[in-house]
């Protein structure tokens, strides 16, 4: 392992982080801290993930869209931000791309995505 | 002025801060860094201290620069590189340099060779804006414009920025902060971004344009100093280990000393005891014991 990757896997076994099995066309809800002045709560935030981005790695990131009061909104976190509480998979979806962009130019019906009653988990993964 | 270090390019990663924060860092290693010459004022009128990093085949070194090394009796070193040094801050030759040799927190400035670019265009070389995409501008899209006036001057003035050789020129990077450290490993992380690609070398000075900190390590951190301190430690830690010891020691006698003076009683007391009543004594002591 060259020194990047490993001082990488170190820092990742620093945060201790448990990062569930998930990828896009999942929806997810993840649990981010907001600082409100002094006091810190925690936002939940659910939406479809629709691109992960730069694998499992430190660098790694995924993006979750909803619908706000009528409007798309999109959300990218790093996966190993120290402000992620939890990230919580609430429905496996089956799709067939690993971006889901095209969900950005359709709406209600057109926008659905199938659950996939077929998901296994990842070997050695309990998520 | 202290020396500066080399270091090896090794690339770049981020670290995440307790506040959620991200910082870009570019991690640099430091590889057997050892002094390999002085110069001194009497001799060749300046000082400074002569650097060696990397290993290297010694078949692979020329002649003259193997009588070098072995004149510091140091192995032969891929990359060499002189800093300038305050007379005081000489270091001795064969010594090595930590990567403690900067805290966290303090600004340094970076130098490497860039990344070559080769023949570049203006608009990559000097950020021109190029032609028209239209407008009856045929194939010069990304040409520059007018490089001069007319008859008078007559010429194109020197120093024009034009198309060109881009890059692997030396390049400083100034007042990059210390992030991380690692004296073991020797690494060096430094927020954002250093000259040069991985892999490549790279020196790191205190930086010039930032009052020098007060609790930088004269004249460099060493690993023979690393190593005394240790040493002085282990001895420090063994001499109180010991007393400690001896102190314990003088305890344990003190508490067997009572502990016998009151067996001493106990038995005189059970002596008594026996010579008042003699005839049950045997049975007892068994069920006793």
């Amino acid at each position: 392992m060259d020194l990047i990757a490993q001082l990488e896997a170190e820092q990742i076994a620093d945060l201790g982080k448990t990062i569930p099995d998930f990828k896009a066309g999942d929806t997810i809800r993840v649990g981010y801290k907001v600082t409100e002045g002094t006091r810190t709560r925690v936002q939940n935030y659910e939406g479809v993930c629709i691109s992960r981005r730069n694998g499992d790695g430190i660098a790694g990131s995924f993006t979750v869209r909803k619908i706000s009061f009528g409007e798309g909104v999109e959300r990218v976190f790093p996966l190993y931000s120290t402000n992620i509480d939890s990230i919580e998979v609430v429905r496996r979806g089956r799709v067939r791309r690993a971006k889901l962009y095209y969900l950005r130019s359709r709406r209600g019906k057109s926008a659905r995505i199938a659950e996939d009653s077929t998901y296994k988990p990842l070997k050695g993964a309990d998520a | 002025m202290r020396s500066g270090i080399i270091a090896k390019k090794v690339g770049m990663t981020r670290l995440f801060q307790e506040d959620g924060k991200q910082i870009p860092v570019t991690v640099l290693q430091l590889d057997n860094l050892q002094v390999v010459a002085q110069r001194t004022p009497d001799q060749h009128g300046y000082s400074a201290v002569q650097l060696g990093t990397g290993s290297i085949k010694a078949k692979r070194v020329s002649k003259a620069m193997r009588g070098h090394f072995s004149a510091a009796n140091v192995e032969p070193k891929r990359k060499v590189a002189e800093f300038r040094v305050a007379p005081e801050n000489l270091i001795n030759v064969g010594e090595e340099i930590t990567a403690d040799h900067y805290f966290e927190g303090q600004f340094v400035d970076v130098s490497g060779t860039s990344i070559g670019k080769g023949f570049a265009g203006a608009m990559k070389r000097h950020n021109f804006g190029g032609l028209r995409a239209s407008h009856g501008v045929s194939i010069s899209h990304r040409s520059h414009g007018s490089t001069g006036q007319c008859q008078d001057p007559g010429k194109v003035f020197k120093g024009k920025k034009m198309a060109g050789h881009m890059g692997a020129v030396k390049v400083t990077t100034q007042n990059l902060q210390v992030v991380k450290t690692d004296a073991e490993r020797g690494i060096i992380m430094v927020k954002g971004a250093v000259p040069g690609s991985k892999g490549g070398w790279v020196t790191v000075k205190d930086a010039v344009k930032k009052p020098t900190p007060d609790n930088v390590i004269l004249p460099a951190a060493l690993r023979s100093a690393a190593a005394e301190a240790k040493r002085l430690a282990e001895e420090a830690a063994a001499q109180a280990a010991a007393e400690e010891a001896a102190a314990a020691e003088a305890a344990a006698a003190e508490a067997a000393a009572a502990e016998e003076a009151a067996l001493k009683e106990a038995e005189a007391d059970i002596a008594a005891e026996k010579s008042d009543d003699a005839a049950e004594a045997p049975e007892k002591k068994e069920g006793d014991e």
